[in-house]
């Protein structure tokens, strides 16, 4: 059963990508969709298998096979499914299906051939998802971890005859590839030091030891295997790819770049929770890094002008609050804000898709406004989501952030919370700035190709029912999925988080979730003050919202003016691709042309090489000339050695 | 009586003789026969261990060789036809093609 889940896009995608190109679009389209369909309910019953097992036992394993083996490295193709990773499993195929399916009609103008290329990438990604979230140990990870990196740069370079999206493809492969050298150098380190890659015989080894006090090896794998996950999952410093990666078709951005794969981080850290709690000090440079890149995400989303890039800083800060929650050790609020990000964050993704589907191609917020009557569907799903993510109470957002929040201060970092506060106010600002922006106010939609934009007769159209059935779906699960983590203080069980406790703690130890229960009992009139805290900056981040774009046009434009230092800083996203370009990239680049190309492939590696053929050729040419095709000449030569070497045995 | 090592001088003179032949002479066919003098040299020195070792192994090679040499003259003459047809020449070396 488990082996399913992974197996069956993967037929997908093996399908589409012989056949795909003479099927007809309804054929590709709705295999792809059948096989997350099947991944999903294959989930589900996986899902209730494990909830069926008696108490104690928290995960079942299916073993495929070994992979290889070598001396005492033994590294079986195992995997196997706890509580953390049904969370993902339902989450990758759920959400994936109700992604392919909105795809079927996002993508319809694609040519067949192009149209079955794009669902076999995405099969392909939901098939390394789930090999990475069901892996138990860390090799089976790693290859649903380059996989699904893979998968992002071909989806993200899909419109590839368009060079930014080619660039921004291998921006995004190129940056990745310096968090898996971490995650890999962290791997070996992790197999040299505990003897063992399974996630659970680690867990077991790193919960025998002392949490290091000092910086030691735990630490060391830890900070790796995070430097990793600040690859994947876009945070300080490697989060410039993810929104250059918005280049790609936007169902895509909203599956791998909202929902699923950029998660990946803080799916690793969820799944060695064992080995960060044994690394203080990592787990504080966690949290500092994920405040830290939740506020700065948030403060350059708000100036964005294109619709996707604000929903991708948009996403880095909210994975910032996921790295934020796992630094001070709350590992269920982080997984539980995964979880609900993933519903928000894909519906305000396809709903801006089928805002841009509707416009033709249009991403600029600028040349929106009024959409609200033409798109009703789309508004009001877009409405729910924006709603959900600023976190107003009772939507999913709301519970899974102050949950973070809450634990933050409950933890003793006032300072991150303070930040975390500060950013939540920004996000419903930027939410809302997008918002009105988009679907409120007076029209500027200037039409580019205007027969393009509205065939029938003169208005746009709202999203096909392909697209609209899963913006609809998205929309029902932002608001219901905070109630399964519903703290005690407001008379909720949190039964996700009592769920996920066993995956946070090694196997063993038997007393599970006794501290998470302490730490639930300590809350109290704190936890409600501040929820209410939360609330009303949430408010206020849409009052201001409001004002600014909805009743006082301009004002925003006043303010920029008068900090135009701060604005042109913030517009040109902080500087950091030119920064890193100057500090990384060319010196890198000089280096490889001058020194190392010019210096030492051309002289020392080629010269070594054509010297090689150079000596080979000059001894060829002058002892050619002893064969001078004279057949008594080669007589008498074989005769000289028969008597010379003959005449060596006899006299010797 | 002669002894072992008369026959073996004789077969030595006899090598000498034929491989003299192959490197002097200049023509092929004198060549082919040059070497039949030296296989022969060879067989009688053969011969004559055979018979002063009394066993029967150098007979037995003879008889080989022999049989090889017949192969290689059908085959010597064969190609020493294909050859003149080409050149109209039996002397060695009006084949100088054999070189890099």
């Amino acid at each position: 059963m488990l082996l399913l889940i992974p197996l069956l896009p993967f037929l997908g995608f093996v399908l589409n990508s012989l056949a795909g190109r003479r099927l007809p679009r309804e054929l590709s389209g709705g295999c792809a969709s059948m096989a997350m369909l099947g991944a999903f309910g294959a989930s589900v019953a996986a899902v209730r298998q494990l909830a069926a097992q008696p108490a104690g036992v928290h995960a079942i394993s299916y073993h495929a096979m070994t992979w290889f083996s070598s001396g005492d490295f033994d590294v079986p193709f195992t995997l196997r499914l706890d509580p953390l990773s049904s969370v993902m499993v339902l989450v990758v195929t759920g959400i994936g299906f109700l992604i392919h399916v909105y795809s079927t009609g996002y993508m319809h103008e694609e040519r067949p051939s192009e149209y079955a290329r794009y669902f076999s990438y995405l099969n392909l990604f939901a098939a390394f998802m789930l090999l990475l979230v069901l892996a138990a140990n860390f090799l089976v990870m790693f290859v649903g971890w380059e996989g699904v990196g893979l998968c992002s740069y071909l989806l993200i370079g899909f419109w590839y005859q368009k060079p930014a999206a080619a660039d921004a493809g291998k921006k995004a492969f190129i940056v990745n590839r310096v968090g898996d050298v971490a995650f890999i150098l962290g791997v070996l380190l992790t197999f040299v030091h505990f003897g063992t890659l399974d996630f659970q015989e680690v867990a077991g080894a790193a919960n025998a030891l002392a949490p290091d006090t000092s910086f030691g090896t735990v630490s060391a794998i830890a900070l790796l295997l995070f430097i990793g996950a600040t690859g994947k999952s876009a945070q300080i410093p490697l989060y410039v790819w993810l929104p250059d990666a918005m280049e790609g078709p936007t169902p895509v951005s909203a599956l791998i770049h909202a929902a699923t794969m950029v998660t990946a981080g803080v799916y690793l850290i969820g799944r060695n929770a064992v080995l960060f709690a044994h690394a203080p000090q990592v787990l504080l440079i966690v949290a500092m890094i994920g405040a830290a890149t939740a506020l700065w995400a948030g403060a350059l989303g708000l100036v964005q002008n294109d619709i996707k890039r604000v929903l991708a800083y948009s996403t880095v800060s909210q994975l910032g609050y996921m790295f934020l929650a796992m630094g001070v050790g709350a590992y269920g609020a982080g997984i539980f804000h995964l979880f609900t990000h993933a519903f928000f964050k894909a519906l305000l993704f396809l709903g801006s898709g089928a805002v841009i589907h509707a416009l033709a191609g249009e991403q600029d917020l600028r040349r929106m406004g009024g959409l609200k009557h033409d798109l009703p569907v789309t508004y009001w799903t877009f409405l729910v989501g924006a709603l959900a993510i600023a976190g107003i109470p009772g939507l999913a957002g709301f519970f899974s952030k102050d949950e973070i929040l809450f634990r933050t201060f409950a933890s003793g970092h006032q300072v991150l919370w303070i930040v975390g506060t500060l950013t939540s106010f920004l996000t419903a600002v930027y939410m809302f700035r997008l918002v009105f922006m988009a679907f409120h106010g007076p029209r500027h939609v200037e039409p580019r190709d205007a027969p393009a934009i509205a065939p029938h007769g003169g208005h746009l159209h709202d999203a096909p029912p392909s697209m609209a059935v899963p913006l609809v779906v998205l929309a029902f699960g932002s608001i219901v999925a905070g109630y399964l983590g519903v703290p005690a203080i407001l008379h909720g069980a949190n039964r996700l988080e009592r769920f996920l406790a066993p995956s946070f703690e090694a196997p063993s130890s038997g007393g599970a979730a006794s501290a998470q229960a302490a730490m639930e009992a300590g809350g109290g009139s704190l936890e409600l003050a501040l929820m209410i805290v939360a609330s009303i900056l949430a408010l206020a981040g849409i009052a201001l919202a409001a004002r600014f774009y909805l009743t006082r046009p301009g004002t925003a434009d006043r303010v920029a003016a008068r900090f135009p230092g701060l604005y042109r800083f913030l517009l040109n996203k902080g500087y950091v691709d030119e920064i890193y370009d100057e500090a990384i990239v060319q010196p890198v680049r000089a280096l490889a042309e001058g020194p190392l190309w010019r210096g030492l492939d051309v002289t020392v590696i080629d010269g070594a090489v054509n010297g090689i053929g150079a000596i080979v050729v000059e001894t060829g040419g002058s002892v050619r000339k002893v064969q001078t095709g004279s057949m008594r000449a080669y007589a008498v030569s074989v005769l000289v050695g028969v008597v010379t070497i003959l005449g060596y045995y006899v006299w010797r | 009586m002669a002894g072992l090592n008369h026959y073996l001088a004789l077969s030595g003179l006899l090598f000498g003789i034929g491989a003299t032949g192959v490197v002097l002479r200049r023509n092929l066919i004198t060549m082919l026969l040059s070497i039949e003098v030296m296989l022969n040299a060879v067989n009688l020195s053969f011969i004559a261990f055979g018979r002063f070792l009394g066993a029967p192994d150098g007979q037995i090679i003879v008889f080989f060789v022999v049989t090889v040499a017949a192969a290689e003259a059908a085959v010597g003459l064969a190609i020493v036809i294909a050859l003149f047809r080409h050149v109209e020449s039996l002397n060695p070396d009006s084949f100088r093609e054999l070189k890099g």
